[in-house]
């Protein structure tokens, strides 16, 4: 057996997977409920202010919570690499050990808090859910080049006269960047197809642009919904390719 | 060569856990001067350059620059530079913005920076280099920025970690010419570490030898070549023949079972030694007048420049000779030593002594384990005894669970009839041994020594 006959397996799982479920949404985001080419399901979306707006607030919250992970990620991230502030690997594990409970139950078990404690539910709760969801994904990429990096950059700089906070910022900061590209793609882009946690964490008052997608397809409108999906899926190629323009994001390291 | 001191190190020890890896290190650094520090890897000499640049802090000791106590001083506000072994360029700055780092931190003016990082670049001839991406440079370009890098900022000291171990032979040659130049030019000091001797002879004023911690020798190339204080240094730098021998009286040394005149003094009479003779040093001559010894030729090999023979004499002794002219295998020949090239050093020891505890009458415990002795006299259970033990009284085994002791082969000299080895045992004592069999470095061995070859003898408390 030729050594490429090897990937028939997975050729075959990505085609069932992958690539007909792809062509599938594309196929009924340009049809009509009688299966006719149209163009109607795109248009609507753009002319429908509540879709766009809802799309708005969707990017927003992206960007709010992106931001605020970066905010508490890359300080955690620090402190954890750091071999003189942090010597367990137990605290790694601990940051990291979230990721292994399913998002579903650490939302619901977040919402049964605020209720316990009479939290009213808004924006606030769903940007807290989603930094506590999301988190570890920033840290982790983060730490992960931080830890890989050469002492000696750090020492050269020193050597040259820096001082630690010119350290931090002028050498640190710059090469870890691969990392945090890294992060912001495994946060921004979940965050902005979410629905699960705008459900639970606002009652449904905050809708989100996943919300809608799946508001269309439980209402059975699968033209419309593929055609939502197919937009979301555009605008997160499109921010895939715009953090793939620093190619050294392979050496970030997802996982 | 009297200048003032820019660096001194007092009694500077470190340890890392329970390992010394300096051991009370004294040593000062006149202004302007070369120093190398030079010994194997783990000698210490790299902690020594990071105390310096204040990576390191020590244990105890202090180091003064220019008379001061600089021990508090965080390593960006001291006025040394570093060239790193790995250079340890920036890869996010290209080569302009990797030599201005430094300045641009001082908020220099940009028109002076860009003068300077010019000038610099000139002197380590990278001029044009400056757009190009730090990783796209070869290995010897690299090594260039790293040191523009570094003198960009006119440093007081400049301090080298072995800045040309990663390059190759021809390119090294090429840079420890330029180095030499680059200190002469801007006289200023530079502090220089190296595993390699050649390297060391080549470039310092002063070269520092270091071995397990310990200074073993300060002094120029030329001292340090021609006249070794100890085995460790003769058999480190350069080749040398390292013979056991006796010091018969003043200027009359006795060493392969022959009477030689050398020009050594005030050892005493009939005294234990070492002696070095570098393998350039002994001499072929056909007049039976000036032959001293004679030695059949076993071995001949051209090395370049010179041939290398391996020669066993006529009290069966091998030695090393480097001439220019080769001599036939298994050829007869008549040999002779100028008495100014025969080194005599005092010998560091002539048997172990260990200290051990005795066990019961027949048993003392010593390096971490009981050996048997013949039955003693005079000495009850518990009593502190000093032992020694002859170093050809030592026996090696191949396998560590055959010994007494475990411990690996750490040092080895041949000295041209039998093997000198020091073994560390697992507890971290040495233990000195003569043998005609062939061990090498890092090879793991049982330790035996017979109970007849303890030689027990009470200490006395001081």
């Amino acid at each position: 057996m030729k050594r490429s006959h090897w990937s028939i397996p997975y050729v075959v799982f990505l085609t069932i997977f992958v690539v007909l479920p792809l062509v599938l949404v594309l196929v009924y985001a340009f049809q009509d409920g009688n299966g006719h080419f149209t163009i109607a399901n795109i248009t609507k979306f753009f002319t429908d202010s509540d879709a766009l707006g809802t799309f708005a607030v969707s990017i927003e919250v992206a960007i709010e919570n992106t931001l605020i992970c970066i905010l508490l990620g890359y300080p955690a991230a620090w402190i954890l690499s750091n071999k003189e502030l942090n010597r367990s690997a137990v605290t790694i594990i601990l940051f990291i050990m979230p990721m292994w409970i399913n998002a579903l139950m650490r939302t619901l078990a977040t919402a049964e808090l605020f209720n316990m404690f009479g939290i009213t539910l808004g924006k606030g709760t769903l940007l807290f859910g989603m930094v506590y969801d999301y988190l570890p994904f920033m840290i982790y990429p983060i730490y992960n080049v931080l830890n890989k990096m050469d002492k000696s950059y750090s020492e050269a700089a020193q050597d040259l006269g820096a001082t630690p906070w010119e350290v931090f910022w002028k050498v640190t900061v710059p090469l870890s960047m691969p990392g945090v590209s890294s992060g912001i793609l495994m946060v921004f882009m979940p965050t902005v197809s979410t629905f699960a946690i705008s459900e639970f964490l606002t009652n449904n008052k905050i809708k989100l642009f996943g919300t809608i997608i799946q508001e269309n397809i439980n209402s059975s409108m699968w033209n419309y919904g593929a055609a939502l999906a197919l937009i979301m899926l555009i605008i997160i190629g499109i921010t895939t390719l715009f953090s793939d323009d620093q190619k050294e994001t392979a050496q970030g390291g997802l996982i | 060569m009297a200048g003032e001191h820019i660096i001194d190190l007092k009694h500077v020890s470190k340890r890392f856990g329970d390992k010394v890896v300096l051991d009370d290190i004294s040593l000062y650094i006149r202004k302007g001067e070369f120093v190398t520090l030079l010994g194997p890897s783990g000698c210490g000499k790299t902690t020594t350059l990071r105390m310096i640049s204040g990576f390191l802090a020590p244990d105890e000791g202090e180091i003064l620059l220019d008379g001061k106590d600089i021990s508090s001083i965080p390593p960006y506000k001291r006025p040394f530079n570093t060239v790193f072994q790995r250079y340890a360029l920036f890869p996010h700055l290209d080569v302009y913005d990797n030599i201005a780092f430094g300045l641009k931190l001082r908020k220099t003016p940009e028109d002076e920076i860009e003068k300077r990082v010019k000038k610099v670049l000139k002197l380590v001839s990278m001029s044009d280099y400056e757009d190009r991406d730090v990783e796209s440079l070869s290995g010897g370009q690299q090594q260039r920025v790293a040191i523009a890098r570094a003198l960009v900022n006119q440093p007081k000291i400049l301090l080298l970690d072995e800045p040309l171990a990663a390059l190759d032979l021809k390119m090294r040659k090429d840079m420890q010419i330029e180095l030499k130049e680059m200190h002469r030019e801007l006289g200023i000091t530079f502090i220089y570490v190296t595993h390699d001797q050649e390297e060391a002879l080549t470039l310092s004023d002063t070269i520092v030898v270091m071995n397990e911690g310990k200074i073993q020798q300060i002094g120029t190339p030329t001292d340090i070549y021609n006249e070794p204080v100890n085995c460790f240094v003769a058999d480190f730098i350069g080749e040398s023949n390292i013979l056991k021998g006796r010091m018969l009286r003043d200027r009359r040394v006795a060493f392969i079972k022959h009477e030689f005149d050398c020009v050594d003094e005030g050892f005493g009479e009939d005294v234990p030694v070492d002696v070095v003779v570098r393998p350039e040093d002994i001499y072929f001559t056909t007049d039976p007048a000036k032959c001293q010894f004679k030695a059949t030729v076993g071995s001949c090999t051209f090395k370049g420049v010179h041939y290398e023979m391996w020669v066993d004499t006529d009290t069966g002794y091998e030695l090393m000779i480097q001439d220019y002219d080769p001599y036939p295998v298994g050829s007869e020949v008549m040999l002779y030593i100028d008495p100014d090239d025969i080194q005599v050093m005092r010998k560091e020891r002539t048997c172990n002594v260990f200290e051990g505890k005795m066990v019961d009458e027949t048993h003392v415990a010593m390096l971490g384990a009981e050996f048997g002795c013949l039955p003693q006299a005079g000495l009850s259970a518990g009593d502190d005894v000093s032992v020694e033990v002859r170093f050809e009284a030592v026996d090696l085994q191949d396998h560590q669970e055959d010994g007494i002791v475990a411990g690996e082969v750490h040092f080895l000299l041949y000295k041209g009839d039998h093997y000198h080895l020091t073994i560390l045992t697992e507890d971290g004592d040495h233990i000195w041994v003569d043998t005609n069999d062939i061990w090498d470095k890092g090879d793991l061995v049982g330790v035996n020594i017979a109970p007849a070859d303890l030689k027990i003898e009470k200490r006395n408390e001081a």
